[in-house]
C-alpha cells in the first residue's frame, strides 16, 4: 500500500480504471437502451406498440441494430476528403462520453481503507478530509459540448455533399448560438454556490427540505428550464434537431454515412442526451442527493431526464430555422441575462 | 404560449397509458368483415359452376381484368369454357358481382395474394371455384 505513483497510492489507479469502465459500460448500455425506449415510449405516445419482434417485447432490438450495422458497407463517397470523413464519427463520439469523466454519480465509498469519491476525474484528500475535484469541472463540460461540433461540421465538410454540408453548417451555428444561452443560464447556479467544482455544486443542494439547500431547480427555475431547453437544442435534439431534418436535408450532416461510422453519429446524439441529462440532475436536480442509495438516486434522476426528452420528441414538432435563431438569440439570451442581474442583485441585498 | 405547450405534453401522456391499436399481423389475424370484398370465388351448383358465361362481368369491370370464353356443354348450355380474373389489375370494387344475374360470383374474405410470379396472379377458373 504504501508504494505510490505521483504521490498517489496504487488502489487510486485501481480504483480509477474501474470507475471508467464501469461509466463507460452504463453511459453504453444507457446509449444502446435509451434508442430502444426511445421507439417504445414513443410508439406508445402514438398508441402503437414499438418494437414487438426481436427477444421479448422487442428488448434485442438494439443488439440488432448493432449487429445491421456492423455487417452494413463502409462507403466512402468518391470525392469526400477522405481522413476528415473517417476521423469525424470519431470526433463527434468521444466528447460526449468523456463529459462524464467530472459528473459526480455517487458518494464516496470505501474500499481496502481507502476512500474513493464516485467521481472519475476526483481524489479524497486525506489530510484535507474531503473530496478533492476538477475546480472547473462545469468549464470542461461546455468544452466538451463545444468540441463536438467540430465532428457534426467536420462530417457535413468532408462529406461532399450539399445536404451534408447544410446540416453541418445549421449544427454550427445552432450549437454555438444555444450553447452561450445554456452557459448564461447556468451562471446563475455559479453565483450562489460560488464554485465551478461539481462537488461542490452537488454538496450545496444535500438538504432537499431546508431553502439554503435544496436543488437549484428550486432557486433558479428559470435557468433551469432555460438551460434544460438550450441542451436539447445544443445535442439537436427534437424539436431543435434541425441539422438532420428528413423533410428537407435527407439526414443532414449523416447523409452519407453508413455502417459502424452511422452508428458512432447515433450513440454519439444519445450519450450526448445522457451527458446532458446528467449535467442537468447534477446542476439542478441535487445530484445524487435523495432518499434511496447515492447511485441510484443519480441513475433514476437521470433516466427520468431522458424520458423527458423523449416524452418532448413525441409532442412537438420541429422548430423551422428562423425561428429557432430567434428564440436563441431574441428570448433565450435576454432571459438568461435578466436572471443572471436579477440573480446578482439578490444576493447582494441578503449578504 | 406556455399552456398549449403543456397542453401538448399533457395529450401524449395520457395517450401513452392507452391500450396500443396495433393488431400483431401474422400471429394475430384481423376481423374480416361480412361484406369484405376480397378474393373471388365463382358458386358452384350442381356440381358445376353456376356461371352462364352472359359477358355482364367483364362488361363492367373497370379494369378490364375479366376474361370469358362461352362454351356449349353436353346438353347444350351455355357456360364459361374460360373464366380468368387478373388479380394485379383487379381492383376490388365488386361490380362484378353485382352484375352478375344469376348470382354466379361473389367475394371472399381472403386478402394475402402475394405471390412469386406475374403469371400466378391470373386466376383461371379451375382456382377461381368455390371450395
Ligand atoms: S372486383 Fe371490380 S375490378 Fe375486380 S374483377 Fe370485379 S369488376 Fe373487375
Ligand atoms: S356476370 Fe355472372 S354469369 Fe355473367 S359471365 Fe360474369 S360470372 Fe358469369
Amino acid at each position: 500500500m504504501d508504494t505510490t505513483i505521483l504521490g498517489l497510492p496504487l488502489i487510486y489507479y485501481a480504483a480509477m480504471i474501474l470507475k471508467v469502465l464501469v461509466v463507460f459500460v452504463f453511459v453504453l448500455l444507457t446509449v444502446a437502451y435509451a434508442t430502444y425506449a426511445e421507439r417504445k415510449i414513443i410508439g406508445h405516445m402514438q398508441v402503437r406498440l414499438g418494437p414487438m419482434r426481436t427477444g421479448w417485447h422487442g428488448l434485442l432490438q438494439p443488439i440488432a441494430d448493432g449487429v445491421k450495422l456492423f455487417f452494413k458497407e463502409e462507403i466512402v463517397p468518391a470525392q469526400a476528403s477522405k481522413f476528415t470523413f473517417l476521423i469525424a464519427p470519431l470526433i463527434a463520439l468521444i466528447p460526449a462520453f468523456i463529459s462524464f469523466a467530472v459528473i459526480p454519480f455517487g458518494d464516496t465509498v470505501e474500499l481496502f481503507g481507502y476512500k474513493i469519491p464516485l467521481q472519475i476525474a476526483s481524489v479524497y484528500d486525506t489530510q484535507a478530509g474531503r473530496v478533492l475535484d476538477l475546480n472547473v469541472g462545469v468549464l470542461y463540460i461546455l468544452a466538451m459540448a463545444s468540441l463536438g461540433v467540430y465532428g457534426i461540421v467536420l462530417a457535413g465538410w468532408s462529406s461532399n455533399n450539399k445536404y451534408s454540408l447544410l446540416g453541418g453548417l445549421r449544427s454550427s451555428a445552432q450549437m454555438i448560438s444555444y450553447e452561450l444561452a445554456a452557459g448564461l443560464a447556468i451562471v446563475s447556479v455559479f453565483m450562489l454556490s460560488e464554485s465551478l467544482s461539481l462537488q461542490k455544486i452537488v454538496a450545496d443542494q444535500s438538504n432537499f427540505f431546508s431553502w439554503s439547500g435544496t436543488w437549484y431547480a428550486f432557486k433558479q427555475p428559470l435557468a433551469f428550464i432555460l438551460f434544460f431547453i438550450c441542451s436539447l437544442a445544443e445535442i439537436n435534439r427534437t424539436p431543435f434537431d434541425l441539422p438532420e431534418a428528413e423533410s428537407e436535408l435527407v439526414s443532414g450532416f449523416c447523409t452519407e454515412y453508413s455502417s459502424m461510422k452511422y452508428a458512432m453519429f447515433f450513440m454519439a446524439e444519445y450519450a450526448n442526451m445522457v451527458t446532458v441529462c446528467a449535467v442537468t440532475v447534477t446542476l439542478f436536480l441535487g445530484g445524487w442527493h435523495g432518499p434511496l442509495h447515492p447511485v441510484l438516486n443519480f441513475i433514476v434522476k437521470v433516466y427520468f431526464l431522458i424520458f423527458v426528452c423523449m416524452w418532448i420528441r413525441a409532442t412537438y414538432p420541429r422548430y423551422r430555422y428562423d425561428q429557432l435563431m430567434r428564440l436563441g438569440w431574441k428570448v433565450f439570451l435576454p432571459l438568461t441575462l435578466l436572471n443572471i442581474v436579477v440573480t446578482g442583485i439578490v444576493i447582494a441585498a441578503f449578504s | 404560449m406556455i399552456k398549449p405547450l403543456l397542453q401538448g405534453l399533457k395529450i401524449t401522456l395520457t395517450h401513452l397509458f392507452k391500450k396500443p391499436v396495433t393488431l400483431q399481423y401474422p400471429t394475430e389475424r384481423p376481423q374480416i368483415e361480412a361484406r369484405f370484398r376480397g378474393l373471388h370465388a365463382l358458386k358452384v351448383a350442381h356440381s358445376s359452376a353456376k356461371c352462364v358465361a352472359c359477358y355482364l362481368c367483364p362488361t363492367v369491370c373497370p379494369a378490364k381484368c375479366i376474361t370469358v370464353e362461352a362454351g356449349e356443354d353436353a346438353q347444350h348450355n351455355k357456360y364459361a369454357e374460360k373464366y380468368e380474373i387478373d388479380m394485379l389489375r383487379c381492383i376490388f370494387c365488386g361490380y362484378c358481382v353485382e352484375a352478375c344475374p344469376v348470382d354466379a360470383l361473389k367475394m371472399t374474405g381472403e386478402f394475402e395474394l402475394a405471390n412469386y410470379k406475374r403469371s400466378d396472379f391470373v386466376f383461371t377458373k379451375e382456382r377461381l371455384l368455390e371450395k
